[in-house]
């Protein structure tokens, strides 16, 4: 099932990036697809920042996945790399769950 | 002319290199994040050599992991990956490619390439060494980065122990981040998490991640004649 989805997953972008080099370029001239897709990307992993947070299965929890992306919302503020971003929301979430503050 | 032409390329390639080094930590921390999601590590670098698009790559497992099935999975990083084509539409008259360049330049066609070609259009050479340079960069490095990042989090233990099931949401805020340029980003943005957890309760996993996909669809459809 992993496997399917990742080959499927990746045959499809690729084929999105293939027909732009092969279909007409004036469909650059429709705004609305122009619009749409480049606002999927701001819908859609703000969508997942939420549900990556909060979910738990069918259930919204507060836990400390929520401490780790509030430190990097502050890494982000403070123009840190992608990888310190990162690093700082696990290491905040791995000592708060190592001293019992949270699940 | 020789000369003049490789002055103006040699800063072009080492941005070129600066972006690469810089996506390929994204790609370590993806290769981590891949992982503790339960994907294995063929299965993880497969994705960064075929998929090669970090956002759907991220939302691919994501929602894998999430227990989202495989169909919101696929459908997800279709979704997010549709700006590429859009990407490959504008570049395609610059680039002016023929024969067995189409098909790898397309391969190489992602958010980086795009937009060093794009700050390079004064000249056509300059823009288009400019996307070959970006792309090649970052996919080699990008790889290199998840193949590290993948091994590393094999050799470690539990993932919410680690705090890396914090690391999932970091890295999708950390793509977001730059795309919050302006207030109609940010209400969209809203917009879309607001779907997302309104939905959960209700939906099964990974549904709510596609349904954010309408908010984008109805403030296109508004926004058509602004941009």
């Amino acid at each position: 099932m992993i496997w399917a989805a990742v080959l499927l997953g990746s045959l499809g972008c690729y084929l999105e990036k293939l027909f732009g080099f092969i279909l007409p370029p004036t469909l650059l001239d429709r705004p609305m697809i122009r619009s749409v897709a480049a606002l999927l990307p701001i819908a859609m992993l703000s969508a997942l920042v939420a549900v990556q947070t909060f979910g738990a299965g069918q259930s919204l929890v507060i836990d400390a996945r929520l401490a780790g992306v509030v430190v990097a919302v502050v890494a982000l503020l403070l123009r840190a790399p992608f990888l310190a971003v990162v690093l700082a929301a696990a290491i905040t979430a791995a000592v708060l769950r190592a001293f019992g503050f949270a699940a | 002319m020789t000369r003049s032409s490789d002055g103006r390329r040699r800063p072009i390639t080492s941005s070129a290199i600066g972006i690469g080094l810089a996506t390929g930590a994204y790609g370590l921390s993806f290769g981590a994040i891949s992982v503790a999601s339960g994907l294995t590590t063929i299965q993880t670098q497969t994705l960064s050599l075929l998929m090669f698009t970090g956002a759907s790559q991220f939302a691919l497992v994501g929602v894998l992991g999430a227990g989202g099935g495989a169909i919101a999975a696929v459908l997800t990083a279709w979704l997010l990956g549709a700006r590429n084509g859009l990407y490959a539409l504008h570049l395609a008259p610059t680039l002016n490619l023929h024969g067995f360049r189409k098909p790898v330049a397309a391969q190489l066609t992602i958010d980086e390439s795009t937009a060093m070609s794009i700050a390079h259009e004064t000249t056509v050479a300059a823009s288009r060494h400019a996307f070959w340079a970006t792309g090649i960069s970052v996919y080699v490095l990008w790889n290199l980065g998840t193949l590290l990042g993948a091994l590393g989090a094999s050799a470690l233990g539990d993932p919410a122990v680690l705090g890396l099931d914090a690391a999932i949401p970091a890295g999708f805020l950390a793509l977001l981040w730059p795309r919050l340029r302006d207030r109609t980003a940010w209400a969209i943005a809203a917009g879309g998490a607001t779907v997302a957890l309104v939905l959960t309760p209700l939906t099964r996993s990974g549904v709510p991640v596609l349904a954010s996909a309408l908010i984008a669809v109805l403030a296109g459809y508004r926004l058509r004649d602004r941009t």
